[in-house]
């Protein structure tokens, strides 16, 4: 499956995820700038901040309770921000298309 | 100028952040990465969590996959460096070839204070620091085995839950009053030690470990007021030391770990030091401090990195910090010292709590449990200019966030 980031100089890179990995750790694992997954994806520290494009965001489901929490007071959060730790990807969101917010 | 081939020196945390950052910004140089553990670079936090719950699959443990050091033009080098040569810009390795550099970045972070009794040595003696040691200790925590945990900091609280939540007997033997002395306020401290007491962790304060008993294998520990306790198992905590042999024997200045100054530079010009390992004057407290955190490891990481590709400013990123314990969640945004006071905010959540910390009437750091909301903003306020006075956060109706909307944009609080 592949995931589109668009980038904060507004290029855009595709990449490659396997499935059952979490957003951030894809983005990671490609060197995707503005997403640094500083806590290991345990929605502590609002590093891994996203804009999901609109088609995508009932499949890519709610905010969790933790998630909702740390975002309510996350700089730039808007209504499809999301933490991509939080978000599994699988072959349901092959072609999901996110924009990196940066902190 | 930017330097043609970057040598990095531990690929914990900081050391593997550099890497990343120095290819993010564009450095095309080379850049190796020596790494004298076994197996590819691995995350530290989740050892004492959901790793140890099992709740984590061992790759995913990894800070980076494997293909991804190929790709970024990263050399990882699975060896030791025994020695730096600072004249010939050299790093020696146990194994291979030396590694010339332009630059050198020690990353090598710190190790685990030893117990200092009796005993120590015995099988099921065991500190929590690298994936060896939670793979053992995974191996050992059962329904009913007993555990002594000494030493009541972060890692030892996060371990005592995780053997609690198994169904071990868990005891924490503690020589100060409370549990995470220096890190935490009272307050805090006192939440915290609420929540393990309910899920059956005992506790015993202003008490030290005198000596561990066993043949071979554990037994059990005795205790400074002259009590044996049964144990199978016996994890330690009781503080690291940094990592500063390499540095040390290169000459480098040390101060408490590896000194360097506001730019994280050492007392040699081409070598930074960062993480776990370094200390540093900080922007927040003023004095200097050694951090020993994720937060500091990687902000350290990249500041070096921005640097060496041409920015010049002072590292003064905000540390903040977090642990998992149980169904807590304690964040700490902002650096307090022992002696700064505390107020306690009411919260609604019963399993949840904010305490602002101060020296004088300035705002200097914030302690959650449970109010992730409460943690981001207060790395916003400490970020900025002013927070709420005193008086301000001791109101009954005091709220973080009412706050911040009120006055937040305020030039000053
Ligand atoms: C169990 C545990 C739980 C933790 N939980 C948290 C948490 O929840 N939140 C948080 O913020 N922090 C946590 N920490 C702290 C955090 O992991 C450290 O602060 C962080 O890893 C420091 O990074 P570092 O790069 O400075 O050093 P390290 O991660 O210690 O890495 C240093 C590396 O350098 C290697 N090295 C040293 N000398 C040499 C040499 N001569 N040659 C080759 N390699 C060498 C070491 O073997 C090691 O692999 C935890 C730590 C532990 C142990
Ligand atoms: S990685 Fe820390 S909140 Fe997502």
């Amino acid at each position: 499956m592949n995931v589109t980031f668009t980038l904060q100089d507004r290029t855009s890179r595709t990449v490659e995820a396997e499935p059952g990995w979490k957003l951030m750790e894809v983005a990671v694992d490609n060197a995707i700038p503005g997403i640094d997954g500083d806590c290991g994806g345990e929605a502590a520290c609002a590093t891994c901040h996203v804009y999901v494009a609109s088609e995508w965001r009932d499949a890519t489901g709610e905010r969790t309770d933790l998630e909702q929490a740390m975002l309510a007071s996350t700089f730039g959060v808007r209504e499809n921000s999301r933490l991509s730790c939080q978000i599994e990807t699988s072959e349901e969101l092959d072609g999901l298309s996110v924009e990196v917010v940066g902190s | 100028m930017t330097p043609a081939s970057v040598v990095i020196v531990g690929a914990g945390a900081g050391g593997a952040q550099a890497a990343a950052s120095l290819r993010q910004g564009g450095f095309e140089g080379s850049i190796s990465l020596v790494h004298g553990e076994p197996g590819l670079p691995y995350q530290r936090p989740p050892l004492s969590k959901a790793y140890l719950l099992g709740r984590l699959e061992a790759r995913k443990l990894l800070l980076r996959q494997e293909h991804w050091y190929a790709k970024q033009r990263v050399d990882l080098v699975l060896d030791r460096a025994v020695a730096i040569d600072r004249a010939g810009h050299q790093v020696h390795l146990a194994g291979g070839p030396s590694l010339s550099y332009d630059h050198l970045i020690l990353a090598t972070g710190s190790r685990n204070r030893e117990l200092p009794v009796p005993g120590a040595h015995l099988d099921g003696v065991i500190g929590m620091r690298t994936r060896a040691d939670a793979d053992e200790l995974a191996g050992r925590i059962r329904e009913g085995v007993e555990v002594v945990v000494a030493g009541a900091g972060f890692i030892g609280l996060e371990f005592a839950a995780v053997a609690a939540a198994h169904g071990a007997a868990v005891h924490v033997l503690e020589l100060a009053d409370r549990p995470m002395a220096r890190a935490v306020s009272e307050p805090t401290a006192q939440f915290i030690r609420r929540a393990h007491e309910e899920w059956g962790v005992r506790f015993d304060f202003g008490q030290a470990l005198t000596a561990i008993d066993g043949e071979g294998r554990v037994t059990g520990v005795e205790t400074g007021d002259g009590r044996r306790l049964p144990a199978d198992l016996v994890v330690y905590g009781i503080g690291v030391v940094p990592d500063t042999v390499l540095a040390e024997e290169a000459g480098l200045a040390i101060e408490n770990g590896i000194r360097v100054d506001d730019r994280l530079l050492t007392s040699d010009p081409d070598i930074s030091a960062i993480g776990d390992a370094a200390s540093f004057p900080s922007a927040h407290t003023g004095g200097r401090v050694r951090l020993e955190s994720v937060q500091n490891a990687v902000d350290q990481a990249r500041h070096v990195a921005a640097r060496l590709m041409g920015t010049s400013i002072g590292y003064d990123a905000l540390p903040w910090f977090w642990s998992d314990q149980g169904d807590l969640k304690i964040q700490i945004a902002g650096l307090a010292e022992v002696t700064d006071s505390a107020v306690e905010v009411a919260v609604p959540e019963p399993r949840a709590t904010c305490v602002l910390r101060y020296r004088g009437d300035r705002l200097v750091a914030v302690e959650t449990v449970n109010r992730p909301g409460d943690h981001v903003l207060a790395r916003r306020i400490l970020a900025g200019t002013g927070g709420p006075s005193p008086e301000e956060a001791s109101a009954p109706s005091f709220d973080l966030t009412r706050w911040h909307e009120a006055y937040g944009l305020a030039p000053t609080g």
